[in-house]
């Protein structure tokens, strides 16, 4: 289970956001796109980006908070917050590379996907439509990882040129 | 109180810029479910008996933009745009798939009733604190494309400012009016996601007579929690199994029916309306699937996908994106005008989508001034230039003239009926002598689905009979049943494409509010309760316009023409059966032989405060 973990294309995801539903349903009981752990970026319509935590191998959020309240879990290498410890301070969310982590609406604590303590909803609804933006991979850690930690906006200005053509640069 | 409703909604003062929150009893979201009945049901009680004199354009004539109880939690969520419908002077309940209708119940809201008018464009902005009146001067004249792109940017910096450190914010939800709804082109469009619209009622108009640009949501709160958690959840696995198993209309949406509705079924509008049969192999479905970028495009909530993404990357309309079109824009921009490249009906569906007129209703109107062109009423020094069929630079411009009301533009701004009256008078005719090329019902341009080789899913009452006109997605069929489904989906305000089975529907509904929601409840209160109510306001009219009851509730001259051409060649649609089915229409739903609700249907379907009024248009 060390070795799992979500591969994404962004190109295939239809903007459906049942992962949100999905993520949100398992984890806060119901429907609540905001404080789903996957949240899907549109900056502008047909540009959708899947943005969650890419387990960077290095883990730059864990070693910004001050608190000490991120660690690794050891079995999924997913983030896990204790959130008696966080103090709302946002240093994880400038740390990450795509600013993934976001102040839960609930509670204000850091929330961060923890991959479903290995069973991910979130794939699951993706690939029952068939979509398969998400995928679940069994491959080890990688320095690579840390090129899906990007902030969603740039990644749609790259895939409005790339679906769009010249035109793409300038709908966002 | 139910479960599904935030249960606040926002009513908003623009001439006074005051904002409140208001909220419905039990009674009255039983009786009237949300969107489209409960749009009517507010339109009535504070309108009353100023409705006939109301002009809809009015300060006070209220602009409502609704949720129901099963949007964002059933499959393919959506808004519902209603008021006093400019163009039809009833009731629309016009929806559109937009991430909006989710922000705002996030936000803790279930809808937003406007009235007033600004003193300069504004956009209104609802958060979890509330609903603000925002200044639009900025945005005011922008095209779809623009205003996503700045709606998103300023209000993204907005959020961020005010919460710097909650994590990145996402994009706000929007429903907004381009051009043509800024300048009160009657049968223009509430607009969303650049290419979806609430097309039918011409709220776009009512929108831009208020000077509202948009309105635009950002929330972070829970969607409002369910009667029944488990049993929704559960019910929202099975809706999507079988939306996820509907494969046909996941891999083409309508996306390929502007080839074959016209070479199948006879039933697709070309030329306004002159023929419905084409055989146009340059249509066909592949020579639109290879602009498509992206092939599977969803809504919020939603695994029907039915749209792809378009776009044009080279040539004279490079740049171009709207989703496929899809059926209703092939037709409407495409072979009613005449137009039979894919890539010159991608561009005016994209052009007319960035202008904001309805894709269906703007383009019954161009292709009405086209045929008044053929018929030399309409002249070159008229409109300024030739507009032949199939003539894309030429509708381009008609498109854009339309939008500002710029020369003859001016005129077809006011919808097809109203301009065919316009243009009688303005050529010294009588008005029949034009208002025979007009396809509309009650004024509201009629949707892309024809009924004279009685092939596609409409028949001969089906708009006639129709309290939402030309409307194709609330049409009577073989009798009532098809728009009791219609207003469900309308009021509950989910997506007409993510339906399921009608017991699963309900089942949902009943575990999302905890009514005692069942198929018949719907199909012999509810439903009945608030078509009643809305043929009741469309009859009761409006200054400009009062239909006839009988006599307007019947298709247009050209739906009794014979089919010029093709395998249905010499078909027509029969009028004896329109009238015997309005009439068992009207008996269904307890309304008299001329369709004025009786004294005992009212009191039944507890609107008994209408009765003075029915009782007037009886005598
Ligand atoms: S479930 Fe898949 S396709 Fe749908 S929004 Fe999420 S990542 Fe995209
Ligand atoms: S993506 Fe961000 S939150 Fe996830 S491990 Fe990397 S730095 Fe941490
Ligand atoms: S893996 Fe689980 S926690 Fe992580 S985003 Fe997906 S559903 Fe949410």
């Amino acid at each position: 289970m060390a070795n799992i973990w979500i591969a994404r294309d962004y190109a295939a995801c239809s903007g459906c956001k049942r992962c949100e539903i999905a993520c949100s349903m398992k984890h806060e009981g119901w429907i609540w796109p905001e404080a789903s752990r996957i949240r899907v970026f549109m900056p502008f319509p047909g540009l959708e980006v899947p943005h969650l935590c890419a387990q960077c191998s290095d883990y730059p959020c864990i070693g910004s908070c001050p608190t000490k309240a991120l660690s690794v879990d050891p079995a999924t290498k997913a983030v896990l917050v204790d959130r008696e410890k966080c103090i709302s301070c946002g240093a994880c969310v400038r740390a990450c590379p795509g600013n993934v982590p976001i102040m839960h609406p609930g509670d204000n604590k850091a929330t961060i996907c923890n991959l479903c303590n290995g069973d991910p909803e979130c794939v699951k609804v993706c690939k029952e439509a068939g979509y398969n933006a998400l995928m679940l991979v069994d491959e080890g850690p990688s320095v690579n990882r840390k090129l899906f930690s990007r902030h969603p906006v740039e990644v749609a200005k790259e895939l409005a040129v790339y679906f769009f053509g010249e035109k793409g640069e300038e709908v966002i | 109180m139910p479960g599904g409703y935030a249960g606040k909604f926002l009513d908003v003062d623009l001439t006074k810029e005051r904002v409140k929150e208001v909220s419905f009893d039990d009674k009255t979201l039983w009786q009237y479910f949300g969107g489209r009945g409960l749009a009517a049901k507010i339109l009535w009680d504070r309108v009353g008996k100023k409705w006939e004199n109301l002009d809809p354009y009015a300060p006070e004539s209220p602009l409502i933009v609704l949720t129901g109880p099963m949007t964002g939690i059933y499959p393919g969520g959506r808004i519902c745009v209603s008021g006093k419908s400019p163009v039809s002077m009833g009731t629309v309940g016009s929806t559109a798939s937009t991430e909006f209708a989710h922000e705002l119940r996030c936000a803790g809201y279930d809808g937003v009733i406007f009235t007033g008018k600004a003193e300069k464009p504004v956009y209104f902005l609802v958060t979890n604190d509330g609903g603000e009146i925002m200044p639009a001067e900025h945005l005011w004249g922008k095209v779809g494309e623009e205003t996503i792109k700045m709606l998103n940017r300023e209000v993204g910096e907005e959020m961020k400012k005010r919460k710097p450190n909650v994590g990145i914010w996402r994009e706000p939800g929007m429903v907004y009016i381009g051009p043509a709804g800024e300048n009160m082109v009657r049968n223009s469009g509430v607009m969303s996601k650049i290419c979806h619209a609430a097309g039918y009622g011409g709220y776009g108009a009512l929108m831009g007579s208020k000077k509202l640009k948009a309105v635009v949501a950002k929330g972070r709160g829970k969607m409002p929690a369910p009667d029944a958690p488990e049993a929704a959840k559960l019910l929202w696995k099975k809706a999507h199994q079988i939306l996820i198993a509907n494969s046909e209309m996941r891999r083409y949406g309508t996306g390929y029916l502007g080839y074959t509705v016209g070479a199948d079924l006879s039933s697709e509008p070309i030329k306004n309306w002159q023929t419905e049969w084409h055989d146009e192999k340059s249509y066909a479905g592949p020579r639109f699937e290879q602009y498509w970028v992206k092939k599977k495009w969803a809504d919020f909530n939603c695994t029907t996908n039915c749209m792809k993404v378009s776009c044009i990357k080279n040539g004279r309309w490079k740049g171009d994106i709207t989703d496929l079109p899809d059926y209703e824009l092939q037709a409407y921009c495409g072979t009613n005008l005449g137009l039979f490249e894919p890539v010159d009906n991608i561009h005016m569906s994209a052009l007319i989508d960035n202008l904001g007129h309805s894709g269906i209703n703007g383009p019954n109107t161009m292709g009405f001034a086209a045929e008044l062109y053929q018929r030399k009423i309409l002249t070159k020094k008229d409109i300024g230039f030739e507009l032949n069929w199939g003539d894309v630079e030429a509708f381009t411009k008609l498109a854009w003239m339309i939008a500002k009301r710029e020369g003859i533009g001016d005129v077809l701004a006011e919808g097809s009926y109203r301009a065919a009256i316009k243009i009688a008078e303005m050529k010294g005719k009588k008005p029949e002598e034009l208002l025979k090329y007009v396809v509309h019902v009650k004024g509201i341009e009629i949707g892309a689905h024809g009924t004279r080789s009685d092939m596609d899913y409409v028949h001969d009452a089906s708009y006639a009979g129709n309290v939402q006109g030309g409307d194709h997605t609330s049409t009577i069929g073989d009798g009532y049943s098809d728009m009791s489904d219609a207003i469900f989906a309308d009021s509950g305000v989910f997506c007409d494409f993510c339906r399921t089975n009608r017991e699963l529907e309900f089942d949902f509904a009943k575990a999302v509010t905890g009514f005692p929601i069942t198929v018949e409840s719907w199909r012999k209160e509810t439903g009945p309760r608030i078509v009643t109510l809305q043929r009741a306001l469309l009859m009761l009219g409006g200054p400009d316009l009062k239909w006839e009851p009988v006599k307007d509730d019947d298709n247009p001259p050209r739906f009794y023409e014979p089919l010029p051409e093709g395998p249905y060649k010499g078909k027509t649609t029969d009028k004896k059966r329109v009238d015997q089915k309005l009439m068992a229409y009207f008996e269904t739903l307890g309304w008299d032989e001329r369709g004025i609700p009786t004294k005992e249907t009212l009191k039944r379907l507890d609107i008994a405060d209408l009765e003075p009024y029915m009782k007037k248009m009886r005598a």
